[in-house]
């Protein structure tokens, strides 16, 4: 199968201070139609940076990326503005990443206006099925995004990156400030998404645990380099490199004690 | 024996809110016991942190008492007890050297000089494994990674030997390598200086890792608590079973796959 993403050689060096540094050193991988990569490393690694280089918010020094057999780091203006509708980005903290004092509505709304998606007369009844689409009340559009819990605004926000139909979206640690009956909840939306319209993912996370759960293969990164690559699970049971053998150690556990003797069982 | 801690009917409303944030909490905390505090956002957890440490706002109205018997004075903050944040780097001063930060509280709580206290907190820096201490005490909080700040913090925590080490969600804004690193570190502080440990945390498999007892919090209450290998087995709450159901490991059996 052809990749919907490809990434050769991308690299970037930031200036810290009185010295450069590679924040990415050439690093490559690919992403099929409907798959899940995720990108797992340390703090530092160079994660986020891959993730703000695809998104064209930061230019890299080197490398190339081709995405549906389009050169992106060519396009300018509005072939670029058409590019970035299938291709969409899920934040941390969307609370950060939005206008505070917008509606669930607005929110929503702005993709399918500014890249023409919808009409004007049909976009009330598009907004309340992408909220429909991510388990969410329609009720809840007349809602400001701070008035709204946490998991609902990742919600929202994947929503709003569904609105334009995308191949590919880059999820940046989307799931790290959840609750974890949220993050479980959320887990199964992606899992659904992908499952009825092929949507491919980006996962970056430094959590193999939920990884694990979402993704196909795994990259592991460190200090700018992708020190391993491979199926998911083969990768998380035999680790080959020091990084993929220390994130698999750091994982927590629930320990497992020998079985307890019962004394005596009361039902509650 | 005497507990070290002792809270009875504790509560606290915080001012304009319409819920209180923490209800009717009994809880003893032995000298030496290690407890998690689990729960998620809004639960109460940092609410009961806090109010032991007497860090809540001057507007907040607290129910019910924290009395330390195991100690025959009131509880000091820095001597009596360490407090680790989730953020090191709101909990460090910007402008003052990491080495001054941890010989200033040995100063304050402890009988010694500045020169014996400077002494002091290099060796606590050595302690919590910071390379090269002597140069590293000289560095501002800015000059460090994230894990080195949150280092800092703990030997700060530690330098006065207090009874009881509070962390709060003190990993969760580090790495994963970086917490099993953290973790390892607060295991054997309190192990080798025998302190009491509440440790408050999102993550329960973390907690189970490391606690004697897991107390389970949700909307202010307390849910549940049992001795950590009980609550694993034997979770008497639907909410403990769902927290336990919803972690996610790489073990085969764990979490939701897909």
């Amino acid at each position: 199968m052809s990749a919907l993403l490809q990434v050769e050689g991308l690299s970037k060096r930031y200036w810290r201070g009185d010295r450069d540094f590679s924040a990415l050193d050439g690093i490559s991988f690919s992403i099929a139609p409907g798959e899940t990569l995720a990108l797992v490393g340390p703090s530092g690694s160079g994660k986020s940076t891959v993730a703000r280089i695809l998104l064209r918010l930061v230019e890299p020094d080197a490398g190339s990326i081709r995405f549906n057999g389009e050169e992106l780091l060519g396009l300018r203006g509005a072939a670029l503005r058409a590019t970035r509708t299938k291709l969409q980005m899920v934040f941390q903290d969307p609370l950060a990443a939005f206008n505070p004092r917008a509606t669930v509505a607005r929110l929503i709304d702005d993709p399918l206006r500014i890249h023409g998606i919808v009409g004007r007369a049909d976009r009330p009844k598009a907004i309340a099925a992408l909220l429909e689409r991510v388990g969410l009340a329609a009720e809840l559009a007349s809602r400001r995004v701070h008035e709204i819990s946490g998991g609902q605004r990742q919600r929202v926000a994947i929503a709003r990156a569904l609105a334009t139909r995308p191949a590919l979206i880059v999820l940046d640690e989307a799931l790290s400030a959840l609750d974890v009956l949220v993050r479980g909840d959320i887990l199964n939306l992606l899992a659904e998404l992908q499952r009825d319209e092929g949507v491919a993912y980006l996962f970056i996370s430094h959590d193999l645990g939920a990884v694990r759960a979402v993704a196909h293969r795994i990259a592991i990164m460190d200090s700018g380099r992708i020190v391993e690559e491979g199926d998911a699970a083969a990768v998380i049971a035999a680790p080959a490199s020091a990084t993929g053998r220390a994130l698999v150690a750091a994982t927590p556990e629930l320990p497992v004690f020998p079985r307890l003797p019962v004394f005596k069982e009361t039902v509650s | 024996m005497k507990p070290l801690l002792e809270l009875r009917g504790l509560g606290v409303c915080y001012n304009g809110a319409v819920a209180p944030a923490l209800e009717g909490v009994d809880l003893d905390l032995a000298a030496g016991e290690r407890l998690a505090i689990i729960g998620e956002s809004g639960s109460g957890k940092s609410t009961l942190a806090r109010a032991i440490s007497g860090l809540l706002p001057q507007t907040a109205r607290l129910q019910g008492t924290v009395a330390w018997p195991g100690l025959d004075h009131p509880a000091r903050n820095g001597r009596d007890i360490g407090f680790v944040f989730q953020d090191p780097a709101s909990s460090l001063d910007p402008v003052m050297s990491v080495g001054d930060q941890v010989a200033e509280v040995a100063h304050a709580n402890l009988d010694i000089d500045w020169g014996a206290a400077r002494r002091l907190a290099v060796e606590l820096l050595d302690r919590v494994k910071l390379p090269e201490p002597e140069a590293l005490a000289r560095a501002y909080p800015h000059q460090l990674s994230g894990g080195q700040k949150q280092r800092v913090v703990i030997a700060a925590a530690i330098v006065a030997c207090p009874k009881l080490l509070i962390a709060d969600e003190a990993t969760s804004a580090l790495d994963t390598i970086v917490q099993a690193e953290i973790v390892a570190l607060i295991r054997r502080f309190v192990a080798e200086d025998g302190m009491a440990l509440l440790f408050v945390s999102h993550d329960i498999a973390l907690a189970a890792n490391l606690a004697d007892r897991i107390a389970v919090f949700r909307h202010g209450r307390m849910v549940e608590m049992a001795a950590t290998a009980e609550l694993l087995a034997r979770p008497r709450s639907d909410y403990s079973r769902a927290l336990l159901a919803a972690h996610l490991g790489l073990k085969a059996h764990s979490g939701a796959s897909r």
